[in-house]
């Protein structure tokens, strides 16, 4: 039972391993439906808006005359070399869609994270702890429903009652017009400058803007924190230790807060992993409703444009990140909790 | 209908507030299918119907009122129950239909066939569904339109990886079981094996998985309605489109565009929850707390002693 | 011995029932013994026959839905009816419980130390660390833990080390009453032996009185002054260890005793039929539908505390009271071989 020193390194590099052909079927299944079942994907995307020389131009632009095989072997070069494509329609690389949007996106899924975890931990607490009371029997149904709302219906209903009814908070996008032109860009994530800048009206309007859609995507992923934390204190509280704790006269108030809380919290980490997938689906439809300026918004307006290279390269990027922080995810618990390396 | 009888088994089972929600979920869910089955005799007005009054609130008529596409909300509402569930049972089915048998192959054949269709399985769970069903339905639009079909194909591809891990699971334990053993040592054919034995295994997990992913792919129907991957609003009625009209209709203070169509489906999806997790508490009886009877303790008896002294 | 000294605990006619489905398990059903200062009482008994119901009875860590009734009185103090809060004050200090399965007692994300530190605090509200950290290494280094694994985590520990430490968390405070539930069964023999020594030693450096509860009969003769032996919820037989062993006055005591194996063993003795469900039990002697003595009176009515000679007290017919049992009372109610096709019927 004595843990193995040193096996750190020897999972990360397994943990590794196994994600390598996971990206590289992730990869090539993307090509096949993107770039092989269209056929060709610039006629598909603007087929019959150009003449057929223009046409004809961007296909050997995009190398989309050359044999499948040599596409598939350069696409997955270039994805090594984080290189995601080009646009057909506006003909720009994705990385650059990637440095643009990206900050906006990050900031909405931090901060969402942020507040999923913040309710989740607050309510699946008072749940567990009381179970089977009024509290938890709400807290229970309001999980259901707030999971079984879609996110951008609780995001209309939030801009309906918060910004249009009461007019607290602004509806849309990032920012007001002023913010943008007062902070100058250096990290792209303008809350990040802003600061730094001492901005202090743009912070506070930029916070004003964030409000709205980080609490829509924060309560959507909400309730599976709630659940976990919720079980997990249930069966904290019969643990055989906090019944050992108990025989040695410990305060039900002590056995809470130093047992059940802290035991109840582990395993949230192990599913944050789990999480980045919603929180990323989320975000595209948050931003949507919102018209959030990040990679999200963007992934729509190309998607309305039939852009196959566009959906192609933002998906992939999607799926890197995804694989990515699923692994940086498992180190961290790795490092956390040494009884997971066994 | 075996079916039937895990349907309603948790009815004997569950007391109190599990019963209510059991019950709840299921009449939610049956009021639903209701609307889509008599969807003509009970909406007032056709899907793509035009109706005298542009954006008119609720009431006066229309009992929630109207749309900037000239079309009666409650009846979008109705008709939208009817694509809901059809598309649903469509890529439940088609799900099932591929899933299935390439788990029961996959655990029951095993070695690298076994292994390589994990791994591609393994991959697709991995990946954000929403987006997964994007990537299918941007295809799809273009190789068989934007109709029901095309949806309930993206849909079915995201839950294609659940039923595969489940079956193929239950497909590797039941070989190891002995009475497959048994079954083979007597000489049936590989596929009497297969079809009897496993298959009515695997078929008990099936109704749990199969409602929480109808609940599930209701969000997700939407979700590509909302992004304008969806079904054409011409082609049958759909929340998701509904509710993407509606988003520019609430800064001009018009809520009856959009509450409607969305309640509909918080109220779809809590409902199928709510069967499935119902379903769900009887196949593992282990997630209910056990009951605990009253009683008193009896008065002690007197004892022998006393009674003999008298 | 001990005649003249007050007992720590004395236990009269406890009853602990659990409420089921199938109906009230009757757990332990009218139980009576006393525990003097130091000394360690072995309760011995098949699985299931209300040991460990009973050892938990005693420090109120019963679960939801049972029932009790009786008495344990402990420093003058009824235990059954005390305050839960007045209860909860007196484990630790007072009262303290070792169990079955040291791998999952600890909690284990706290440090060995933290939990020396939330035990003592629970009763002491802002004892220094360094206090606790003395009180803590002196019992743990009779334990034989090393101070150098205070600040360790349980899983850096084997399963002995482990339960060495729970015995250490319960002695910390030096209390005059502990309950151990098969303290070694999850334990491999050696482990066993260590463990046993420690709890044999326990009265000579804590004066610690001790109820072991265990299933091997070989525990107590090596650790226990005196021995209980319980069936289907009463004790059956009460007395010194070494005269129960030498001379067992109750038909379950001798057949138990019989089924144990040693080397001089030469064949297989065991109990033929099942403990009664607690939820119905016989009429009568709980016992009598395996006993080899059992007699017509046995089916009829409950036997009845009996003090012997030797010190024991057994509750069985056999011992009388003479005057209770009816004319054709002491008929034989089977002869032996008839026995396997009773219990089949």
């Amino acid at each position: 039972m004595v843990s193995r020193a040193g096996s750190l390194p020897r999972y990360m590099l397994q943990r590794l391993l196994l994600v390598i052909p996971m990206l590289f079927i992730l990869l090539t299944l993307v090509f096949l439906i993107m770039r092989v079942a269209p056929g060709d994907p610039v006629s598909a995307t603007v087929g019959g808006q150009l003449r057929e020389e223009e046409l004809e131009r961007r296909r050997a632009a995009l190398g989309f005359d050359r044999p499948l095989i040599v596409q598939y072997l350069d696409y997955l070069g270039d994805v090594a070399r984080l290189d995601f494509g080009t646009t057909i329609t506006d003909d720009q690389p994705i990385m650059n869609i990637v440095k643009e949007n990206g900050g906006a996106t990050l900031t909405l899924t931090v901060a969402a994270f942020a507040v999923a975890l913040f309710l989740g931990v607050v309510f699946g607490l008072i749940a567990g702890r009381f179970r089977d009371s009024a509290g938890d029997v709400v807290i229970r149904l309001l999980g259901i429903a707030t999971y079984a709302a879609p996110v951008f219906y609780t995001g209309i209903l939030v801009k309906m009652l918060f910004a249009g009814n009461l007019g607290w908070l602004p509806p849309n996008r990032a920012t007001s017009g002023f913010t943008e032109s007062d902070v100058d860009e250096h990290t792209h994530i303008l809350l990040v400058d802003a600061l730094w800048q001492g901005e202090t009206e743009a912070v506070v309007d930029i916070l004003e803007h964030l409000v709205l859609p980080a609490a829509t995507l924060g309560i959507f992923i909400c309730g599976i924190f709630v659940r976990l934390i919720r079980v997990n204190v249930l069966q904290t509280l019969q643990a055989d230790y906090v019944e050992a704790a108990r025989a040695r006269g410990v305060r039900e108030s002590k056995v809470m807060r130093s047992h059940a809380f802290r035991n109840a919290l582990v395993p949230v980490v192990t599913i944050i992993g789990l999480q980045v997938a919603l929180l990323l689906s989320g975000a595209v439809l948050t931003e949507r409703t919102f018209e959030w300026p990040g990679i999200g918004s963007e992934l729509v307006r190309y998607i309305t444009l039939r852009d196959y290279t566009a959906v192609q390269g933002i998906i992939t990027m999607f799926a890197v990140v995804v694989v990515v922080i699923s692994i940086l995810v498992d180190i961290v618990i790795a490092i956390i909790d040494p009884r997971v390396r066994y | 209908m075996g079916v039937f009888r895990v349907l309603f088994k948790p009815f004997g089972q569950t007391t109190g507030l599990a019963r209510w929600l059991l019950i709840s979920g299921l009449l939610l869910t049956a009021m639903f299918v209701t609307f889509a089955l008599f969807a003509p005799w009970i909406a007032p007005y056709g899907f793509a119907e035009e109706v005298p009054k542009k954006v008119a609130p609720p009431g006066d008529g229309f009992l929630m009122g109207t749309n900037d596409l000239w079309y009666d909300v409650w009846s979008r509402v109705v008709w939208g129950s009817r694509t809901a569930i059809e598309v649903v049972i469509l890529a439940v089915i088609l799900g099932l239909l591929v899933g299935v048998p390439m788990g029961l192959v996959s655990g029951y054949v095993g070695g690298w066939l076994d292994r390589i269709l994990v791994l591609i399985m393994d991959a697709l769970f991995a990946f954000p569904p929403l987006l997964l069903a994007i990537v299918f339905a941007f295809l799809f639009r273009d190789l068989i339109g934007g109709g029901v079909m095309a949806v309930a194909l993206a849909l079915a591809v995201i839950y294609v990886p659940q039923y595969f891990r489940v079956v193929r699971n239950t497909t590797l334990s039941a070989r190891e079981a002995t009475y497959v053993e048994a079954a083979r040592a007597i000489g049936a054919p590989g596929h009497t094996i297969m079809g009897r034995y496993l298959f009515s295994n695997v078929i008990q997990s099936v109704p749990v998985i199969g409602t929480l992913n109808a609940a599930d792919a209701i969000g997700t129907l939407a979700a590509l309605g909302f992004i304008g991957l969806g079904i054409q609003p011409t082609d049958a009625a759909e929340w998701g489109f509904d509710l993407q009209r509606a988003l520019d209709d609430t800064e001009a203070g018009l809520w009856w565009t959009g509450v409607f169509p969305g309640l509909a489906i918080v109220l779809l999806v809590t409902g199928l929850t709510l069967v499935g997790e119902g379903l769900n508490e009887t196949i593992n009886p282990t997630l209910r707390k056990r009951r605990l009877r009253r009683f008193a303790l009896p008065p002690r008896r007197p004892a022998v002693e006393e009674e003999a002294a008298r | 011995m001990n005649d003249r000294m007050e007992p720590v605990v004395s236990v009269r006619d406890l009853r602990v029932w659990y409420g089921t489905e199938r109906g009230a398990v009757r757990a332990v059903d009218g139980v009576s013994f006393d525990l003097l200062p130091g000394e360690t009482l072995g309760l011995v008994g098949e699985s299931g026959c209300g040991k460990s119901t009973l050892g938990r009875g005693l420090l109120g860590m019963l679960p939801e839905g049972a029932q009790t009734d009786g008495e344990i009185r402990f420093k003058g103090e009824n235990l059954r009816t005390v305050s839960r809060s007045r209860l909860r004050d007196m484990r630790g200090p007072e009262l303290g419980m070792i169990f079955q399965e040291p791998l999952t007692r600890l909690n284990p994300l706290m440090r060995i130390s933290e939990h020396f530190e939330e035990a003592l605090r629970a009763h002491t509200p802002g004892i220094s660390k360094d206090t606790v950290e003395r009180a803590a290494l002196e019992v743990l280094g009779l334990m034989g833990i090393p101070p150098t694994r205070y600040r360790s985590y349980p899983h850096e520990f084997s399963g002995g080390m482990r339960q060495r430490l729970m015995i250490g968390l319960a002695l910390v405070f030096r209390p005059a009453f502990v309950v151990a539930d098969e303290p070694t069964t999850a334990l491999d023999v050696l482990v066993e032996a260590q463990i046993i020594r420690i709890l044999h030693d326990l009265r000579r450096e804590f004066d610690t009185s001790l109820l072991l509860i265990t299933h091997n009969l070989g525990i107590i003769a090596e650790a226990c002054d005196r021995v209980a032996v319980m069936y289907a919820g009463k004790i059956v037989e009460v007395g010194e260890a070494r005269q129960v062993f030498r001379d067992p006055q109750h038909p379950y005591t001798r057949e138990l005793l019989r089924s144990t194996i040693s080397l001089s063993t030469t064949g297989l003795n065991y109990i033929p039929g099942a403990p009664p469900d607690l939820t119905d039990p016989p009429p009568g002697c709980h016992f009598h539908p395996r006993c080899p003595d059992a007699m017509r009176v046995c089916e009829e009515l409950d036997p009845i505390d009996q003090e012997l000679s030797g010190g024991q007290r057994v509750e069985c017919w056999l011992h009388g009271p003479d005057h209770l049992i009816g004319v054709d009372g002491r008929d034989r109610l089977r002869v032996r071989e008839e026995l396997s096709v009773a219990d089949e019927a």
